[in-house]
């Protein structure tokens, strides 16, 4: 066993370790954290059902960026949507046999990596051209950004230009799964995508990419409109009455 | 026009977002209050000298008590979604007053804090040791927010700035620093019961003053009664409308209304105030504090209803808040609550807005008008923030916005909205919510109403619009103050009700 392929193993357990674990720790902060009053965006939905078709619109389409501005919302979507397609692509990596609906998309989902590096660029873009996104830019939205692109563009260049040992891949990631741990292939372009994959995922949890639970404990898009029907008395503000 | 020390903003009938201007806006600061202001209401009277641990171990308490908070200040990608969306902004071009930047300045401070990132990683995520400078911005800049949520509509994971500042607010307070205009009014509301301090004695005259003139101009005895016991109706209304104008003028036509109709009803001396400046600082306890004297009117005064004047935030307040505080509404569990859903007629909505009963008795014939009367008017309608983003009306979605329209184009001929990103859930604030209708902050007032004078002159230049109808008495007071620097007259702005009161018929036997 090269330690080589000790380090990546490693780096992978730890990564997982601290993405779910992190991910599953801010759920439990934002689950445990009261809300005292009712905050809901108004005109909000006045039933559960309703609610979960204004969570699922502002998830799946971004409704309210797409109010808000066109440019950020295209680039946005095209990201995201290309980020989900080439992360279930990759599903074949993962399974065995791999599943009928993953071998459908594998087209789909290697030309997504286009659309989401084009979402990605575009949104870089607007870092520098458009005065007021400069102004509020930090050093970490640059690096984020940079951080994604290295990935989508080194995944891609193994796709398209320069195969990698694919099988030996696969072989690795199963080994990882089940504790029977295979050899990777010292392939530098994989070797650079999988140390930022895992850099991602350890940022994840102290990060802004915290907006991706966020938006599901966000109150004023998941509370409905109903207090003048029901009383939301949190638990600290019910010791006020006493 | 108006004489004025800084530039008014030049009209073009729409928006224009201006290009970033450091600092624009850093000269702008509200008076800050006095010890005596600040410990009337509980807070410490000057800076303590471990003001920072008090101000983090604060930020850390509403940390664990405001989910909002919690999720916001981690959520935010810095997308730019919201960095056109304040009015304030939009007025003044200083970038700390994009709605994202307002939120940094706690951000940063937050991630310094209490985040892996910021304490270990610093420059990189932009955090920042929590300094006497960094709490002076804090309150230069929290208090240029109007709390009017307008960009929580745009942000795509609804972030609401105004929940920022209100922590803001409240962290500042913590250590002293309140500002003089909420916090002395917030004074006056526990000793006298009002806003302006009216005590009951005044109230009194004022109201039968209304009485003479009402029947002097109608030769109708429309009555203004106040502290009237087994009352059908309380009505609660800011206590501009005593004063103020327009706003009486509102007043008025409720009077008229519950007149018309012969529903018996009742203002309280005690409960003389709809507006509740609690949630302008964010404070919980004082919005309940505030609250509380309202449950205690409705029951000494063994009213059936609740009924709250044209006041934006305190029909935010009472609609959505009103419940929780104090019971007022359905499943209250603690006594006094309970004793107040026995006393409550169930067959009406607790609390209603005086738009919903005015649009019912419309519906229902129980009222009549004479839409004539306000043919000299060219009408339009600015929908006030706390309403359109924080309340609703009626029971059905959007019904904030259709019942005022609605009223107004029952007793009127001549209704034009304005440009529809400028209205209901997109509308543009005054310029002078949230605590900041003072007069320390002019500058401000005048240029954060410029969104919504652009859309203003749309409608004048195209449709002749001469009057402004809203259902909030900031906005009521904001505009007819500032109107004025963009060349309108003071005398367009009004109420819904003020048009209700020109047009209703009164029945001279009744």
């Amino acid at each position: 066993m090269s330690s080589l392929t000790i380090f990546y193993a490693i780096l992978f357990y730890l990564a997982t370790v601290v993405l779910v674990g992190g991910v599953a720790f801010k759920i439990y902060v934002y689950s445990r954290t009261p809300s005292p009053l009712r905050i809901p965006t108004m005109p909000a939905p006045m039933t559960q059902s309703g609610m979960v078709a204004r969570m699922a619109r502002e998830v799946v389409l971004f409704q309210s960026l797409f109010k808000s501005n066109k440019w950020i919302w295209i680039f946005g979507w095209m990201f995201h949507f290309g980020l989900l397609l080439v992360l279930l692509r990759h599903l074949r990596y993962f399974t065995q046999p791999v599943w009928s609906w993953v071998v459908l998309i594998q087209p789909f989902g290697r030309y997504a990596a286009f659309a989401m590096l084009a979402g990605l660029l575009g949104l870089w873009a607007r870092r520098f051209l458009v005065d007021r996104v400069r102004y509020i830019s930090t050093p970490s939205d640059h690096l984020m950004l940079a951080l994604l692109v290295a990935i989508g563009a080194s995944g891609s260049a193994m796709s398209f230009l320069v195969h990698t040992d694919i099988i030996s891949l696969k072989a690795f990631m199963l080994g990882l799964m089940t504790f029977d741990w295979q050899p990777l292939p010292a392939d530098p372009l994989l070797l650079i995508h999988l140390a930022l994959v895992a850099l991602l995922m350890i940022i994840f949890p102290v990060s802004k990419l915290l907006h991706a639970p966020g938006v599901f404990f966000s109150p004023t898009r998941n509370q409905i409109d109903d207090s003048r029907e029901a009383r939301h008395v949190a638990p600290w503000a019910a010791q006020l009455d006493k | 026009m108006a004489v004025s020390k800084f530039e008014v903003p030049e009209l073009k009938g729409y928006t224009v977002i201006p290009l970033v201007r450091m600092d624009a806006a850093a000269g702008i600061k509200s008076f800050p209050a006095n010890a005596p202001i600040q410990e009337a209401i509980g807070f410490p009277g000057e800076l303590p000298e471990n003001w920072q641990e008090i101000a983090i171990a604060k930020m850390g308490e509403l940390l664990g008590k405001y989910r909002s908070l919690q999720v916001f200040m981690d959520a935010c990608v810095h997308c730019g979604a919201c960095t056109d969306k304040c009015h304030y902004y939009i007025g003044t071009a200083d970038p700390k007053n994009m709605p994202v930047a307002r939120q940094d300045l706690m951000r940063r401070v937050y991630r310094r804090y209490f985040t892996f990132a910021g304490k270990y990683f610093p420059q990189l995520v932009g955090a920042k040791d929590l300094t006497r400078d960094v709490l002076d911005e804090w309150y230069q800049y929290y208090y240029q927010c109007s709390e009017c949520r307008r960009c929580s509509v745009y942000c795509p994971y609804g972030i609401d700035t105004a929940e920022i500042t209100m922590a803001g607010r409240e962290i500042l307070d913590s250590v002293g620093l309140g500002q003089k205009y909420t916090n002395e009014i917030l004074g006056k509301v526990h000793r006298i019961g009002n806003n302006l301090g009216l005590p009951g004695p005044a109230l009194m005259d004022t109201l039968s003053g209304l009485e003479e003139d009402v029947e002097a101009d109608t030769g109708v005895a429309v009555k203004f009664p106040i502290d009237v016991k087994g009352a059908e109706v309380l009505l609660i209304t800011p206590s501009a409308d005593f004063f103020s104008e327009p706003h009486v003028e509102s007043l008025i036509g409720y009077a008229k209304v519950f007149h018309a109709a012969g529903i018996s009803w009742t203002l309280s001396s005690m409960a003389s105030e709809a507006g509740n400046f609690g949630m302008f600082i964010g404070s919980y306890d004082q919005l309940k504090k505030v609250a509380l004297r309202i449950r205690q009117a409705a029951l000494e005064l063994g009213v059936k209803r609740i009924v709250v004047g044209e006041c934006g935030h305190a029909w935010r307040v009472a609609y959505s808040f009103w419940n929780t505080l104090i019971g007022v509404g359905a499943g209250g569990q603690d006594e006094y609550a309970r004793m107040l859903q026995k006393q409550l007629d169930s067959n009406y909505p607790q609390p209603a807005h005086i738009c919903e009963v005015t649009y019912d008795l419309l519906q229902r014939g129980a009222i009549r008008v004479d839409k004539e009367a306000n043919d000299h008017r060219i009408i339009t309608f600015h929908d006030s923030c706390n309403v359109a983003r924080g309340s609703g009306m009626g029971g059905i979605p959007g019904g904030q916005f259709i019942i005022p329209r609605e009223i107004i184009k029952s007793v009127a001929n001549h209704f034009y909205d304005m440009a529809p990103e400028t209205i209901r859930e997109g509308t543009y604030c005054c310029g002078g919510g949230g605590g900041l209708l003072t007069d320390d902050l002019m500058e401000l007032r005048v240029k954060g109403a410029q969104p919504r004078m652009d859309a203003l002159q749309a409608v004048v230049e195209n449709h002749g619009v001469n009057f402004m109808a809203t259902i909030c008495a900031i906005c009521k007071a904001q505009f007819t103050k500032v109107v004025p620097y963009y060349g309108f007259e003071m005398g367009m702005i009004g109420g819904v009700h003020q048009l209700v009161s020109s047009a209703i018929i009164l029945d001279p036997n009744k």
